[in-house]
């Protein structure tokens, strides 16, 4: 039952080298699921891609409402992308409320394709519309296909007997097969997904959904409207097998990787959050790898059991958002105290408080670094592509079995959510990082001294069960080397001074930073994080242009890469360009005192392509 | 097998740390009871873990040399099961007090109860703030006059037996500190139970809060003011045992065995298993219309956390197998790219 892209039969196919695609529609309309299955779909034909999925907070905000608008944007082409895209080439809004609320986006001569059956009186109410922008003539801008999706899937569903509402429900279906001829995306993967969701009782549901989206393929072949229809060669990228990676669970997969990498069994703690819960979702299925997951009471409760596993000689991470990082923010002290091995992952979402829940942002950076009482650094890394997120846990894990400290990393709701493809490893050449128990006491004269420190400063890692290795540790200042506790001033500096060189140690542990671009020059764009993607096609497309512009992505923030000091000296300015008010920019400023420039924007949204492109512009002219 | 087996004694578990609690405080009588009755269970230092969070009380792991964490204010049950789920092996004590349990850390105790961990948590309580100098705590007495409420508590109690059974624990004790012989067998009653073991001391704090519990500890008149909970047996007390607690409808009330009116047979008997609608009413028994209970209320078993949680780590490695990261990263749809 393959399908080829060629069977469209009697239309001319024009090869396009990437295309933009934007899904919207009722939160309840199934565009998240479209618009994976459209990416999933893409990479398997050799496209590269990138997403960005927009949803409400609400799990059904009202019907048809602007607030309830749900979208997933697709960028597919024939050369490496970074970025879902500034600007749709085509739109596909399944009601008005959608539509009004994405058009903009659309380029001019864009394809729009609507849901002409959700047009109504009833439905421009909800939309808050008083006449329809079907009929404004603005629409001559765009190449408009109205089509009577709720109709025609009605028609081609009625042989399964479905109720009026699960036969509504297949009219996505409808819309992605009307997709899938446009792009020349073969249906295969995504017939798989439809029998392999809806089997058992639910044959007559998966036989419909089929239905619906040969349907949309053949209303494609068929109407005149569409002249044509257009696909995309595959992309040369790195040799290799490949799949479609989403970060969270490129995040859980990468905790698996490093637990096999040290020999060490994974303890993971969370307490649910958007956009963080995917994570406990994912490593929940698979306790076969010998995962111990564990939903807390909260936030607190579970970094509390991590630093328990911790102690107890198995590898304790917990996940959140910034309201649960702010709540594990006594526990990262302790655990920072106790020296014990942990992983924190913020997956920052928009902020202050419950702020926007669904949507990114980049404004924990400073709360990750300071957000502590007393002097209580933390080594701080930062994921910058769903896929990097399987590197970074692992560097972080790597850090904090080394160092013996609390390790903090960034993730963020863009990447998580994000989906990009992901060249498989060969999991025979991870390479291992050894991890040690002591066996013996470390004082010839008298008990163990939990404190005594390796040239890196970390202190051994004694688990209970080990004979004559009791000792206690505890939040309160205590004596290095001994581990006893000790209110006396010099030796209190000192361990503040021991904790914060552990932190510096990190830097031994890692890279130095890279350049993409010339090694001096008129502008350096400094990054971190989410926006890498925005970041480098913006820096690549002002270097074609001829600018003298080159980016540093940092993976890691806190130490800063050894040789970054260097790098900022050799070009004449500094861009840095975040989610938040100049968080990065602050640090940068205050540790290597050059005046970096700041472009910050907080709507909840990832940067454009094209508006960090004409901020560099501005800044090289 | 290693034949000569250590027979350990209460200086075993003695650490080399000076004890820095009030001269008086009831802290030490429950430490040495602790240190008596470790080496009788029979469970190693290296194999025993003590998690205490902030308080006078919390200082008690310096104190016992085995494995310790002196964690964070109200925080020790979740470092517990985090340990425990890492380390089912491990013999595990949490050590709290009034407000670190049921102030801070309310929260956390009552899920690690209704988990049901397998571990042992005594709550010193003092009905006060020690480590801070002197504040009402959630279990201060209403009209208690403390630091912070000069003009006397206002606030309503909360019973820690009455939470503890809300929470459903499948043990459920009471001791008082200065009755050293009913101390060391109700922790070693602990100890044995599978699950996780709730065990309230009445704890005199002689600097804030002297006297609170004098009742139940003075010798003149801790025998009325108690009744000693003895598993199948009727609720007698009073110097003479001459005094019954009787179930009257869904009441209890004392009654007088002297007069030859009451027989034994018409007096509650106690069962560890009974329902726990039962073990809270007895939660309520409140001096001085009552004599407070001291024992084990309740005590029954259920499937440990640990065990439910590994159990399903073992089924899900027998069902598929054990994980394969590489089977893993390349499910579902793939494909490759040729150089
Ligand atoms: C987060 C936090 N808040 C407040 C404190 C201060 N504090 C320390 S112990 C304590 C109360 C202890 O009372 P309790 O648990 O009854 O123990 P006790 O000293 O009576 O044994 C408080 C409020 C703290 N250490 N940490
Ligand atoms: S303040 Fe009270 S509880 Fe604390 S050590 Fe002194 S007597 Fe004991
Ligand atoms: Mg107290």
């Amino acid at each position: 039952m393959s399908t080829q892209a060629s069977s469209t039969i009697d239309k001319p196919v024009e090869f396009v080298s990437g295309i933009t695609v934007r899904l919207v529609g009722d939160s309840g309309d199934g565009m998240q699921l479209l618009g994976q299955q459209l990416t999933n779909t893409s990479a398997l034909l050799g496209n590269d891609v990138a997403t960005f999925p927009d949803f409400p907070a609400e799990i059904r905000a009202p019907r048809g409402t602007r607030a309830g608008v749900s979208g997933f944007q697709v960028q597919f082409a024939s050369h490496e992308v970074h970025t879902p895209g500034d600007t749709l080439d085509a739109l596909v809004a399944m009601n008005p409320a959608a539509l009004v609320t994405n058009l903009a986006d659309l380029v001019k001569g864009g394809l729009l394709i609507v849901n002409d059956d959700s047009f109504e009186e009833k439905d421009l109410k909800l939309a808050k519309l008083n006449t329809s922008p079907l009929e404004d003539p603005s629409m001559e801008k765009y190449r408009l296909i109205k089509v009577s999706m709720t109709r025609l899937t009605k028609e081609a569903v009625t042989e399964f007997g479905l109720s009026t509402k699960e036969a509504d429900r297949c009219k996505n279906f409808f819309a992605m097969g009307l997709v899938y001829w446009l792009y020349g995306r073969n249906m295969d993967a995504t017939l798989r997904f439809i029998h392999g969701k809806f089997s058992g009782g639910k044959s007559a549901i998966a036989a419909a959904n089929e239905k619906a989206l040969r349907a949309g393929w053949a209303y494609g072949e068929t109407i005149e409207a569409l002249g044509q229809s257009y696909n995309v060669e595959p992309a040369k990228l790195t040799p290799g097998t490949y799949r479609n990676i989403m970060g969270n669970q490129a995040l859980a997969w990468g905790l698996l990787a490093a637990a096999q990498r040290s020999g060490k069994e994974l303890f993971y703690a969370s307490y649910p959050i958007t956009p963080a819960s995917d994570i406990l979702h994912e490593l929940a299925r698979y306790k076969n790898f010998g995962v111990c997951t564990f939903q807390a009471e909260d936030e607190i409760a579970a970094v509390c059991s991590a630093i328990g596993a911790s102690y107890g000689g198995q590898m304790g991470v917990t996940t959140s958002s910034g309201p649960g990082i702010a709540l594990k923010a006594e526990a990262m002290g302790l655990a920072l105290m106790l020296e014990l091995p942990l992983l924190v992952i913020d997956v920052q979402r928009g902020g202050p408080s419950t702020g926007l829940p669904t949507k990114t942002e980049q404004a924990d950076l400073l709360q990750v670094m300071f957000g502590r009482n007393g002097e209580a650094p933390l080594p701080v890394l930062a994921a910058r592509s769903p896929g990097d997120c399987f590197d970074i846990v692992q560097d972080a894990w790597m850090i904090a079995t080394q160092l013996m400290i609390p390790v903090v990393v960034l993730s963020d709701g863009y990447i998580a959510n994000g989906a990009e493809p992901w060249r498989i490893p060969d999991v025979t050449k991870l390479t291992e990082f050894k991890v040690e128990h002591p066996q013996e006491n470390n004082n010839p004269d008298g008990p163990f001294k939990p404190y005594l420190r390796n040239e890196l400063l970390a202190r051994p890692w004694a688990i209970p069960g080990t004979p004559g290795l009791m000792h206690r540790v505890g939040g309160i200042e205590k004596e290095d080397g001994s581990g006893n506790i000790s209110y006396d001033p010099e030796n209190h500096q000192k361990m503040v001074h021991i904790r914060a060189q552990k932190v510096a140690n990190a830097a031994k542990l890692l890279p130095p930073q890279d350049v993409h671009g010339p090694d001096s020059g008129d502008l350096l764009v400094l990054s971190w994080g989410g926006t890498y993607g925005a970041c480098l096609t913006a820096v690549e497309r002002a270097q074609s242009a001829g600018k003298r512009v080159a980016l540093a992505h940092l993976r890691y923030l806190n130490p800063f890469p050894s040789n970054l000091g260097d790098i900022l000296a050799r070009y004449k300015k500094i861009l840095i360009p975040e989610l938040n008010m100049g968080q990065l920019r602050m640090l940068i400023r205050s540790r290597y005192l050059v005046d970096a420039i700041g472009y910050n924007k907080i709507k909840g949204k990832p940067f454009t392509v094209s508006e960090l492109y004409e901020k560099i512009i501005e800044q090289t002219k | 097998m290693n034949t000569a087996l250590k027979v350990l004694k209460a200086d075993d578990f003695a650490s080399d740390q000076d004890i820095r609690w009030c001269p008086g405080c009831g802290d030490y009588s429950i430490l040495a009871q602790m240190k008596k009755v470790l080496p009788e269970i029979g469970i190693p230092p290296e194999q025993t873990v003590f998690i205490s969070g902030i308080g006078c009380s919390s200082r008690f792991p310096y104190y016992v040399n085995t494995y310790g964490v002196h964690s964070i204010h109200g925080r020790a049950p979740a470092v517990a099961t985090g340990l425990k789920l890492a380390r089912p092996d491990l013999s595990v004590w949490v050590i709290t007090g009034d407000g670190d349990s049921l102030s801070i850390g309310g929260n956390h105790f009552i899920h690690l109860l209704r988990r049901n961990v397998d571990l042992n948590i005594i709550l010193f309580n003092n009905r006060i703030y020690g480590l801070t100098k002197g504040q009402y705590s959630p279990t201060s007495v209403e009209g208690q006059i403390t630091k912070s409420t000069p003009m006397g508590v206002v606030d309503h109690p909360l019973n820690p037996i009455s939470v503890a059974i809300g929470a459903e624990a499948t043990f459920i004790a009471r001791s008082v500190d200065s009755n050293i012989k009913h101390l060391a067998s109700v922790l070693k009653r602990a100890a044995e139970h599978p699950g996780t073991s709730f065990v309230e001391v009445y704890q005199n704090c002689n600097v804030f809060n002297d006297g609170a519990f004098s009742y139940a500890q003075d010798k003149a008149t801790r025998d009325d003011a108690t009744v000693e909970l003895e598993h199948g047996k009727p609720m007698i007390f009073g110097k003479d045992k001459d005094k019954g607690i009787r179930l009257n409808g869904f009441t209890l009330e004392v009654v007088n065995l002297a007069d030859g009116n009451v027989k034994e047979d018409d007096l509650l008997f106690h069962d560890e298993k009974a329902d726990p609608a039962l073990v809270y009413l007895l939660s309520r028994m409140r001096h001085p219309q009552f004599p407070e209970p001291i024992g084990v209320f309740r005590n029954v078993v259920h499937e440990t956390f640990e065990d439910a949680v590994r159990g399903q780590i073992d089924q899900a490695v027998q069902q598929r197998g054990p994980g394969d990261l590489q089977k893993l990263f390349n499910s579902g749809d793939t494909w490759t790219v040729k150089a």
